[in-house]
């Protein structure tokens, strides 16, 4: 389901941590901006929200943005996920990367709401992000990342059994 | 005196610092002075010992007793089952903790 | 009841493999303890005063017999040889080690049963009606909407994280039996003027440091909406509930500081834009899951009436049954506040026996109740003194259901990292002080309920009378409050005055219920009397 999972030392200039990307494209080097000076640097293309701002603002420049940062100054501050879902929800497909205080046993959650990539501040053990991102076969809800709810394929079926 | 208290990682008992090792006994317990973050931070490192912190306590005739009530509970263990406790025969042993 | 299918399994053994890898880490050293606390919590496993706690998810409140005989395997292979039922209907157990938590999730797999989010900053389990499905003043059974959402909330990718812990209950009867507007969301089904079910949502209640009762945010939302209604209140709360202060983060300071009527336009734009994402499981999804909670082949033309010749049943059939909706049947409630003893503990013995009561009295189903006793929800009449024999042999038959002494406490001091007070010890004195001067058979209903801290897991501010343990200068300390409930009377307990020692609490419930004796009108609880007569007479009794 991730066989695109690479470990890379890419993305904003030389002293990048690694980062896990599962996007085909090459995405971008630029640096991001805050949210604040996005709306008026009409060429950045990279911006990156902390928690309590609102992904909302963002929206109307869905088109120029290649690559968004969601940062996690700590790993227990929810509120990038809800972000993350939020300009997912509103159609943006470019990169959207989980940044900061990351662990591993997250980026399951977090690419149920649209991350496609992970810049940790302390590296993952290979094995152990490829173990998160491929454990879960099914999953109970609709988020945004395409997979079919159980509830779906509860219903779906062609048999038109309603009962797994 | 202040004497160091954690659990066990594997096993969650409550366990205090004997100046060499983590005991279940409360009066094993040594002074640590004012090397209490040192030795905490090591052992917790090495995993010999969870969340371990420092109290205040003070040496009795009954022996080693913790300043704060929470800390007696742990030493001692439930005061509502006392056949649990670290002190199973001793009719009177919840009375040591208030 | 609720049956797993192939999804549902597989969901709960990943969670277990899943957590088998997390403990690994954990005991290797790859995780350091505060990485691997949320992980722990959101698995039920908690590093309490004497080792670690493991608490069971009893979704709304439903087990059946196999499923209640593996909780006493549990208490007997892995503990101490009891459990400790809890204010959320679940199970607890106080002597787990770390390296047998994984094994204890398969164990508890195999019975479709599991810890998911039984803590953490998370959506807990759903609690309900312990009388859904018996009870005659339901407007439907409210346990398929409970587990529509236990699903929805389970693994929840967005609100994992949320700035605090997260209390849904889901009940279907204007009689409230499960606290509903003390929970973050409390979801009422109702029927509208149209006789189409829906639901209507209180959310923002709560005890804890700043107890408040749920406002109503939104009076109907159609029963094809509700998911989508939830996540909407969720993402509200979870993008501007505060994260500054512990404190202040749960939903009903949100809602207080934000105001209801600002909260619920937020939600309603959140809800509009939701609606358009397709989030929603089809009403079919709700009738595959009602489906298993059809009633159980209840016998018809069954006698009525019971034989009240012997005086110990009838007592114990006059207090601890309920009305039930099939002529015949009752629901029987088990206490498991026997005088004395720890309110809601069950040994592996006790467990065994109502298992196999529950197989054999009430279509193989009992249920955990938030007052910590026990209910056989299906009992055919005809068979309830069988069945009051059986539970007297095993010391279950306690007949002292909503009385003084059916006590709601906490583990308190006695188990708790976060308690500064013992509750278990003020509960034992307080029922054998009632049962030794005969005062508590004169008492009628009366609630009370007993938290050794401010977090209130023993429901103090809801009691009737209400008891508060506090650190005073390092000693134990205990307040008294009044007049609080959690019926559909909502109201909150307030403080009497100065805290009392352990011996003197004791000295001032009784006090109490002195006065209310002395004032009380026909057919009055205490509850009412304190409400006609407030709290003056009772400060002067015990202050004056």
């Amino acid at each position: 389901m991730v066989e695109q999972t690479q470990m890379e030392s890419e993305g904003r200039g030389p002293d990048a941590g690694n980062v896990l990307r599962l996007r085909e494209d090459e995405g971008t080097a630029e640096p991001a901006v805050t949210v604040e000076a996005f709306a008026g640097q009409t060429n950045a293309s990279a911006v990156r929200i902390e928690p309590g701002e609102d992904a909302r603002e963002l929206i109307p420049h869905i088109g120029r943005i290649a690559r968004v940062e969601v940062n996690f100054p700590a790993f227990g501050d929810g509120r990038g996920y809800s972000a993350a879902r939020i300009l997912r929800e509103a159609g943006y497909d470019g990169e959207m990367r989980a940044v900061g205080d990351v662990l591993v046993d997250q980026i399951a959650y977090m690419r149920r709401c649209g991350f496609d990539a992970f810049e940790p501040d302390a590296p993952f053990n290979p094995g152990d992000a490829e173990a998160a991102l491929n454990r879960w076969n099914d999953v109970y809800q609709k988020t945004v990342d395409g997979r079919t709810p159980i509830w779906a394929l509860r219903h779906g079926r062609k048999d038109g059994a309603v009962d797994g | 005196m202040k004497i160091l208290t954690g659990n066990d990682l594997k096993t969650g008992d409550v366990v205090w610092w004997d100046g060499a090792d983590w005991v279940r006994d409360v009066n094993a317990s040594v002074d640590v002075g004012d090397r209490a973050d040192e030795i905490a931070a090591r052992e917790e490192a090495a995993r010999r010992v969870n969340v371990p912190y420092a109290i205040d306590a003070e040496r009795t005739d009954d022996g080693i007793r913790p300043a704060h009530i929470k800390d007696r509970v742990r030493a001692l263990g439930p005061t509502v089952r006392m056949d649990l406790t670290r002190r199973p025969d001793d009719a009177n042993a919840a009375d040591w903790v208030v | 009841m609720y049956k797993y299918d192939t999804y549902d399994q597989q969901m709960v053994d990943t969670r277990v493999a899943e957590f088998r890898d997390q403990t690994r880490r954990r005991l290797s050293g790859e995780l350091s303890e505060d990485q691997f606390k949320p992980l722990r919590l959101m698995n039920g496993l908690y590093l309490q005063l004497h080792a670690y706690m493991l608490r069971v998810a009893v979704p709304y409140g439903t087990l059946n017999g196999e499923q209640m005989r593996m909780l006493a395997r549990i208490a007997d292979k892995y503990d101490r040889g009891y459990g400790h039922f809890t204010t959320r209907q679940n199970i607890q157990y106080n002597w787990i080690k770390l390296e047998d938590a994984p094994d204890i999730l398969a164990d508890l797999a195999t019975v479709e049963m599991h810890a998911i989010q039984t803590s953490g900053n998370c959506i807990r389990n759903i609690s309900s009606d312990h009388f859904a499905g018996a009870a005659a003043d339901e407007v439907t059974d409210p346990r398929p909407y409970a587990e529509l959402l236990r699903q929805w909330s389970s693994f929840h990718p967005e609100f994992s994280y949320l700035p605090r812990k997260f209390k849904i209950a889901v009940i279907a009867s204007d009689t409230d039996r499960a606290a509903m507007r003390l929970h973050d969301i409390g979801i009422q089904i109702v029927t509208n003027d149209a006789g189409e079910l829906g639901c209507a949502f209180y959310i923002g209640g709560g005890m804890g440091r700043t107890p408040m009762v749920a406002p109503l945010i939104r009076d109907f939302v159609p029963l094809d909406e509700m998911v989508t209604y939830c996540e909407a209140a969720l993402r509200v709360y979870n993008r501007h509930g505060r994260r500054d202060n512990k404190y202040k983060a749960r939903i009903k300071i949100l809602v207080h500081e934000m105001g209801k009527d600002e909260y619920a336009r937020q939600v309603e734009e959140e809800f509009a834009h939701l609606k358009g994402e397709g989030i929603e499981p089809p009403l079919a999804e709700l009738d595959r899951i009602r489906e298993y909670f059809a009633d159980p082949a209840f016998k018809s033309d069954l006698p009525d009436d019971i034989d009240r010749s012997d005086p110990d049943f009838a007592l114990w059939a006059d207090r601890n049954t309920v009305a039930h909706k099939a002529p015949g049947y009752v629901a029987a409630v088990i206490s498991l506040k026997p005088v004395g003893g720890i309110p809601g503990d069950a040994s592996t013995a006790q467990m065994q026996v109502m298992a196999d009561l529950a197989t054999r009295y009430s279509f193989d189903e009992c249920r955990v109740t938030h007052t910590q006793n026990i209910v056989l929800p299906h009992v055919e009449k005809g068979q309830l003194y069988e069945l009051f024999k059986e539970l007297d042999a095993a010391g279950l038959a306690t007949p002292n259901l909503d009385q003084i002494g059916d006590i709601i406490a906490c583990p308190g001091l006695d188990y708790c990292s976060l308690a500064n007070a013992r509750s278990i010890p003020l509960a034992q004195k307080i029922a054998t002080r009632f049962a030794e001067n005969g005062k508590g058979d004169t008492l009628g209903e009366l609630k009370l309920k007993i938290s050794g801290c401010i977090n209130a897991c023993g429901h103090h501010h809801a009691g009737h009378i209400g008891i508060l343990g506090v650190d005073r200068k390092g000693t134990e300390n205990y307040q008294l409050l009044l007049g609080g409930s959690e019926a559909a009377d909502t109201s909150l307990a307030k403080i009497t005055g100065p805290g009392f020692d352990e011996d003197g609490i004791v000295d001032a419930i009784e006090t109490t219920t002195d006065v209310y004796l002395a004032q009380r009108e026909d057919g009055e609880r205490f509850l009412d009397t304190y409400r006609r007569i407030g709290m003056t007479p009772f400060k002067e009794a015990l202050y004056g």
